[in-house]
């Protein structure tokens, strides 16, 4: 006769056998998540099962900044107001110039029989909070693919480019900024011209802050950088647009010893704060085949080096810079055989 | 399961398994409170984990490692971390957490304390591994605060957590207990 053992002491597998099945399926997810990103529905699943409580969580945090700006003296709000209206003066003067100058940059492009630059929309959205993982560095805004956010938009503030949308969820977005250790963006120095890929570089930076750097990697001990540089994004790329600042040198190490300068960058957008942004749908063209060899050669001889054609710079700092240095100034490249 | 070791002995009652899910879905609400990025909110505690100890000793047949997985994956979505980062950390943590349940009651609160921090300490390098594993960089030693005050958290929990299991069966003024 057998004897099986009662209910009572029935518990299924062992806690180790479990901890076992339980950490394989892990590693799996770490797996299948890190490499392959075939996960993002599940995630998605997740996060929209999720939403309530972080919707709920934020109540607190927003009943606290609710109660300061109602009680907020009313002093600094008339200060605050002709603030605000100083700005929009200087920019109204900005805007009108710059309105002026597209439509002449318009003529000159078809003059030039170059291709129109796409009409760019934005979404403005709010950061919500910043994700809690130390190891990277994200923020969440308040737009999803519901209101027509993508992966791979670029967000900006008011003063320069913040990051990328990494995920979109369907009420609110993940968004890498520029000091994550992850996020490149290829930029140009608005002086010279000179291209390169700034890298993140989350962790603080003495003379720079804790709210991390970025990076020129990989350009040589004698590469014609100073400090105090304005960088740019090239729009060499696609995904961001030509002419958004990205970020400023603050300091150089060059050392004998390496073949590479140590360049760091302090970012020209608030990382560190929270605020409005705007998500740009930017132009997505897609990069032109690359000319026959022949034809390249043949353009290339007598000529300066091939050149991006279309950098327009639109930040003031350009504008005041002497116009003979500045890249609007470089001619366009060979366009036509 | 009473300590016998400790002054004041309590029979408890048993647990309400809602009470459970409540303060699990509370310290779920701790964790995801948006409280930035200053160099102290590194440290802010992890509730979650903590809440998943205390009833991985106290309860361990109701609260097991199929909870800890689960609410792990909730906490990667949050997160935006990779998936499975804190389900491996939470699993693991459960699973020291019930193979020490018979030992660790009997101890007074300091002692439990000593042996719940190396867990905390354990999930908190899992989850640095892994990502030192996917190139991330090293967070600094702040990064480890969070389980020391996670562990000065737990005389508040078992305080906060029981609370509702000592209450008297029956209202006697004779016989407070």
């Amino acid at each position: 006769m057998e004897y099986t053992p009662p209910p009572f002491f029935r518990q299924g597998p062992s806690a180790l056998a479990r901890l076992i099945a339980f950490a394989a399926l892990s590693l799996l997810l770490l797996v299948l998540d890190a490499r392959f990103k075939v996960l993002e529905r599940v995630r998605f699943g997740v996060a929209t099962m999720l939403y309530p409580m972080q919707r709920a969580a934020r109540v607190p945090g927003e009943a606290a900044s609710g109660a300061t700006g109602y009680l907020a003296l009313q002093r600094r709000l008339l200060e605050e107001n002709a603030r605000l209206k100083q700005a929009e003066l200087t920019a109204a003067e900005r805007l009108l110039r710059s309105a002026q100058v597209e439509s002449e940059n318009t003529n000159l492009r078809a003059v030039l029989a170059m291709r129109e630059r796409l009409p760019v929309t934005a979404v403005a959205a709010e950061t919500l909070y910043e994700a809690r993982d130390p190891f990277t560095r994200k923020v969440v805004i308040d737009k999803g693919t519901s209101d027509g956010i993508k992966g791979g938009q670029v967000v900006v503030d008011g003063a320069g480019v913040m990051g990328q949308v990494t995920r979109a969820y369907p009420f609110v977005s993940e968004v890498s900024l520029l000091t994550d250790r992850d996020q490149a963006i290829p930029v140009q120095v608005v002086r010279n011209g000179l291209r390169a890929i700034a890298y993140g570089t989350p962790g603080g930076v003495s003379g720079i802050g804790d709210a991390g750097a970025m990076e020129l990697r990989f350009l040589a001990a004698n590469a014609d950088v100073r400090e105090g540089d304005v960088l740019v994004t090239s729009g060499i790329d696609g995904t961001y647009l030509a002419g958004l600042p990205v970020a400023t040198v603050v300091r150089i190490e060059r050392e004998a010893g390496y073949a590479f300068a140590k360049i760091l960058c302090k970012p020209a957008a608030g990382i560190d704060r929270f605020g409005q942004v705007l998500v740009m749908n930017g132009e997505r063209k897609a990069l032109p085949a690359p000319p026959p060899e022949e034809v390249e050669e043949k353009g290339a001889k007598g000529r300066r080096p091939k050149r991006r054609p279309e950098v327009n710079v639109p930040d003031p700092a350009a504008l005041s810079a002497p116009p003979a240095k500045a890249p609007a100034a470089v001619p366009a490249a060979p366009a036509k055989k | 399961m009473p300590a016998p070791s400790q002054p004041t002995q309590y029979i408890l009652l048993p647990v309400n398994p809602w009470f459970i899910a409540f303060t699990l879905v509370f310290s779920l609400m701790l964790n995801l409170l948006p409280v930035g990025r200053a160099a102290w909110t590194l440290a802010w505690p992890d509730w979650v984990a903590l809440t998943l100890v205390f009833w991985n000793i106290h309860q361990p047949r109701r609260v097991g490692l199929t909870v800890a997985w689960l609410v792990g994956l909730l906490m990667d979505v949050n997160n935006a971390s990779l998936l499975g980062e804190h389900a491996l950390a939470y699993s693991v943590l459960s699973y020291t957490a019930i193979s020490l349940h018979r030992r660790v009651l009997w101890f007074s609160l300091p002692t439990q304390m000593i042996y719940v921090l190396p867990l905390f300490l354990a999930a908190q390098l899992v989850i640095m591994l892994i990502r030192l594993a996917v190139g991330g960089g090293f967070p600094g030693l702040v990064y480890f605060g969070a389980a020391f005050i996670s562990t000065a958290l737990w005389p508040l929990a078992t305080y906060v957590y029981l609370a509702p299991q000592r209450r008297p069966a029956e209202k006697d003024e004779n016989r407070p207990i």
